[in-house]
């Protein structure tokens, strides 16, 4: 039995929860943005796997690593700006829009791969970013191999949260999106363009999950293949509720049902020849839930999310 | 001299209804200008039109002689235009100071300067005596602090003309007459106002100049001094009115009582051990600002809530009441106060809301149980007629009636019941003077005929002319009731503000 506990003193159940945790993170701050700002955001699924796609095949084409995230983040704005388009623009759903968008992002990310490709029955591989010792900490015991032997794009990971943190409590900027989330007509009589904002958000909040997205293709993973994303953007849906719509708290969300999910395989280990290993698989999802129901029931929603801005209609 | 601002001509149509039709006029520097008009007569979208919300199909603006560029509030606060909205326009998961400093600077800048915008609000909210903490989120905020934040938030914007769409409908006296003076000090300060309230009251006391709207054009123009309250009124509506006159009719027996009555969740504000009484014939206002449990003790009474503790007790017998149908079938109308989204359905036609309450009625419904629509037809043509709910046609769908009529298709759809007890919370709020004589008189009528009414309201002239008794609600404590003959507003205004409550 204290096997099962013993997995949490281990550096690599760590460090694994990182890593798994880090596109979570990337898409559930990415929802935070575009919620915030009143923009339900439904496309994430399909935005961060043409994100995934996008950002192997630039490097896999000979670009750097780095321009391959700049490429996700690209291809993340842009169907950022046709959801925004959409539901700020037009009113449209956003419901229908986001699911659209999820659909279109995801076939055409796989199209584009097998244009390019049309051959491979093993995906191809590429050369993913290498761990990099942070000197002196990852000497540490424990400390170092758990947090500080991780690739730079773990730890822009991290920088993102810090950014979202410092974006929506100490600019502008950030100040409008609540705003913009909560009474648009406030926003606008204060002499803000309610539809600009939405759409910054909406965009920039796209690109963060474009980026999530690449970071399993070109950091943990080094290769891309259809329906990769596995449900990770849903499970962002999922964390924002938990986050209650706040960066720092997106970053514990993601790591606690990425450490769900880290000790779930480990435990799979120990224990797979009594119990299904399928059991162990919905762990983490059960607990989630569990989680959400507790964090949830005192939760507020952005006021205006779901609700189009109309200018110059009778209200 | 030159007018602070020149409006000519501005037209504005939404499809094909005119909402301003050619309207002009000027304000002067340190000039209160009010606007009067019905619901609907065009005051709020000419309001908007000047601050660049909306965006008029004809017509110039001039600012100081510049020309306004339609369709962009930034522009018209950089003018120097300010306005309070009808409704706050704040973000409640924002901060005081947060919601006053947005939009000051480009969204684009990378700092907010909060700590000089902290001194600056500080200053403005002790020279206008308009205390706040600018570190309090707005969420917590009750009413009135909300409307100084909203004053606040203009003054932060040095601005030149302040705009007040309707500041005062959810204030006491006592803090109307606060913001009034707040106003004069502003004008003493070089500022001009235009002031858009349904209480002639108010715009008689404070006003230089009246312009009066009817369905979207200019009917007049008055200076305040030489105006008559009379007058004004029938300008606004474009005919005589008949002002509600009060009889007094000796009380019939008890027909409820509340004992003890307490509500305790967290879903409403709550009551602690509510005790009334009252007889047929007999008008009882309950006087409070809102949020004190008004509202708490009307849905209890009309069956919408069930009381956590305390007996109801109707005609002398304690009765199991389980649904609000059982309190129809005892005879009590409740009127809600917020009448287009508890009272009607807007979305459905107009006959269908009048007969929505009365589907037991054999009369409306054929032999198979489905409903009879020559009969429905007839009967809300009925009700309309009888209570002069003025429409196209029945089969309008009801959202586009206006609020008077709205509540006259409701009130008529209750008295069609001849019911003992009404149950009628802010029944004219928002109305203007032609719907609000309308309502009062056939309020009064009930009475005439045995009716109970429980009036709630936050209008303490309208308390005054038409209760019988007052009582005032503050936190969920209901005071005993005063006759209307020994009491005054002021005393009202003081309890309503927690005196002589424990």
């Amino acid at each position: 039995m204290i096997e099962f506990i013993e997995i949490i003193f281990t550096a690599g159940f760590w460090a694994a929860t990182i890593r798994i945790a880090c596109p979570l993170i990337l898409a559930t701050i990415g929802e935070v943005l575009c919620e915030r700002a009143g923009v339900l955001n439904l496309g994430i699924e399909g935005i961060m796997s043409i994100g995934a796609m996008v950002g192997w095949m630039t490097v896999f084409l000979g670009a750097d690593l780095y321009t391959g995230i700049l490429a996700a983040l690209i291809i993340g704005g842009l169907f950022g700006l046709l959801h925004a388009i959409f539901t700020v623009y037009l009113g449209a759903s956003q419901h229908v829009t986001g699911i659209g968008i999820t659909m279109l992002a995801s076939s055409l990310g796989f199209f584009c791969f097998k244009l390019i490709l049309p051959a491979s029955t093993t995906p191809p591989k590429i050369k993913p970013f290498q761990p990099i010792d942070i000197p002196f900490l990852s000497e540490l015991p424990f400390l170092g191999p758990a947090f500080f032997q991780h690739t730079p794009f773990t730890y822009l990971a991290i920088l993102v949260v810090i950014f979202a943190f410092w974006l929506m409590n100490s600019t502008p900027l950030g100040l409008s999106i609540k705003m913009a989330g909560e009474n648009p007509m406030a926003l606008e009589a204060q002499g803000i363009d309610v539809f600009l904002v939405r759409t910054i958000a909406v965009v920039l909040g796209s690109a963060l999950m474009a980026v999530g997205g690449a970071y399993l293709t070109l950091s943990a993973f080094d290769a891309f293949y259809f329906g990769m994303i596995n449900g990770r953007g849903w499970i962002a849906i999922a964390l924002v509720i938990f986050a209650s719509w706040k960066p720092e708290r997106a970053l514990l969300g993601a790591l606690l049902f990425a450490g769900l999910d880290a000790y779930q395989v480990r435990a799979q280990q120990l224990a797979g020849a009594v119990i299904p290993y399928q059991f162990f698989l919905m762990l983490p999802f059960l607990l989630s839930i569990v989680a959400m129901v507790i964090a949830a029931k005192r939760t507020r929603y952005p006021k205006a999310l779901l609700i189009p801005f109309r200018r110059g209609e009778r209200h | 001299m030159t007018p602070l601002l020149k409006v000519e001509k501005i037209t504005k149509k939404f499809g094909d209804f005119y909402a301003n039709d050619r309207i002009s006029f000027e304000v002067n520097k340190s000039e209160v200008l009010a606007v009067l008009g019905e619901n609907g007569a065009g005051k709020t979208t000419l309001m908007n039109i000047l601050f660049g919300h909306y965006t008029p199909d004809a017509g110039n603006v001039n600012f100081e002689g510049n020309a306004i560029e339609f369709g962009n509030t930034n522009n018209a606060i950089k003018l120097g235009i300010g306005m309070v909205h009808q409704h706050f326009t704040l973000a409640e998961n924002l901060t005081v100071l947060e919601n006053i400093i947005i939009g000051r600077q480009s969204i684009f800048s990378l700092s907010l300067p909060k700590r000089q915008a902290r001194i600056k609000i500080l200053e403005l909210s002790k020279k206008f005596g308009l205390p706040i903490n600018p570190d309090e989120l707005v969420a917590n905020l009750s009413v009135s602090e909300k409307q100084r934040i909203e004053i606040l938030k203009t003054l932060f914007l040095d601005c030149k003309l302040l705009i007040l769409d309707e500041p005062t409908a959810a204030l006491t006296p006592q803090e109307t007459d606060a913001l009034f003076s707040t106003i004069r000090n502003m004008i003493e300060t070089g500022l001009s106002v235009i002031l858009i309230s349904h209480k002639l009251n108010e715009i008689l006391a404070v006003s230089d100049r009246i312009i009066v709207l009817r369905n979207g054009s200019s009917v007049g123009e008055i200076e305040t001094h030489s105006a008559d309250r009379k007058k004004i009124a029938e300008m606004i509506v474009g005919k005589k009115i008949d002002y509600p006159q009060k009889k007094k009719i000796p009380r019939k027996s008890k027909v409820l009582s509340l004992v003890d009555v307490s509500y305790n969740k967290t879903d409403a504000p709550n009551l602690s051990k509510v005790n009334l009484d009252l007889y047929g014939g007999q008008i009882l206002g309950i006087a409070g600002v809102a949020g004190n449990g008004q509202t708490t003790l009307a849905k209890i009474l009309s069956g919408h809530f069930k009381a956590t503790q305390g007996k109801i007790v109707f005609n002398e017998a304690k009765s199991v009441l389980t649904s609000p149908k059982s309190f129809m079938d005892l005879g009590v109308a409740y009127i809600p106060e917020d009448r287009n989204s508890d009272g009607i359905v807007g979305d459905m036609e107009i006959w269908e809301n009048a007969i929505m309450t009365e589907m037991d009625d054999p009369y409306l419904r054929n032999s198979l149980g489905i409903i009879n629509k020559k009969t429905s037809f007839d009967r809300s043509e009925n009700l309309c007629e009888t209570y002069d709910v003025r429409m196209q046609s029945i089969r309008q769908r009801s959202r586009l009636l206006s609020g008077g009529n709205v509540q006259k298709l409701l009130l008529g759809r209750w008295l069609m019941r001849k019911p003992k007890i009404i149950i009628a919370c802010q029944p004219t709020r928002g109305l203007d003077e032609g719907a609000i004589a309308s309502i009062q008189n056939l309020l009064l009528k009930a009475q005439q005929n045995g009716s109970a009414i429980i009036l709630i309201s936050e209008d303490l002239d309208e308390l005054l002319t038409m209760s019988d008794d007052i009582s005032v609600m503050y936190k969920g404590m209901l005071s005993d009731p005063t006759e209307t003959s020994s009491t005054d507003k002021l005393s009202i205004g003081l309890q309503m503000a927690g005196d002589g409550f424990l």
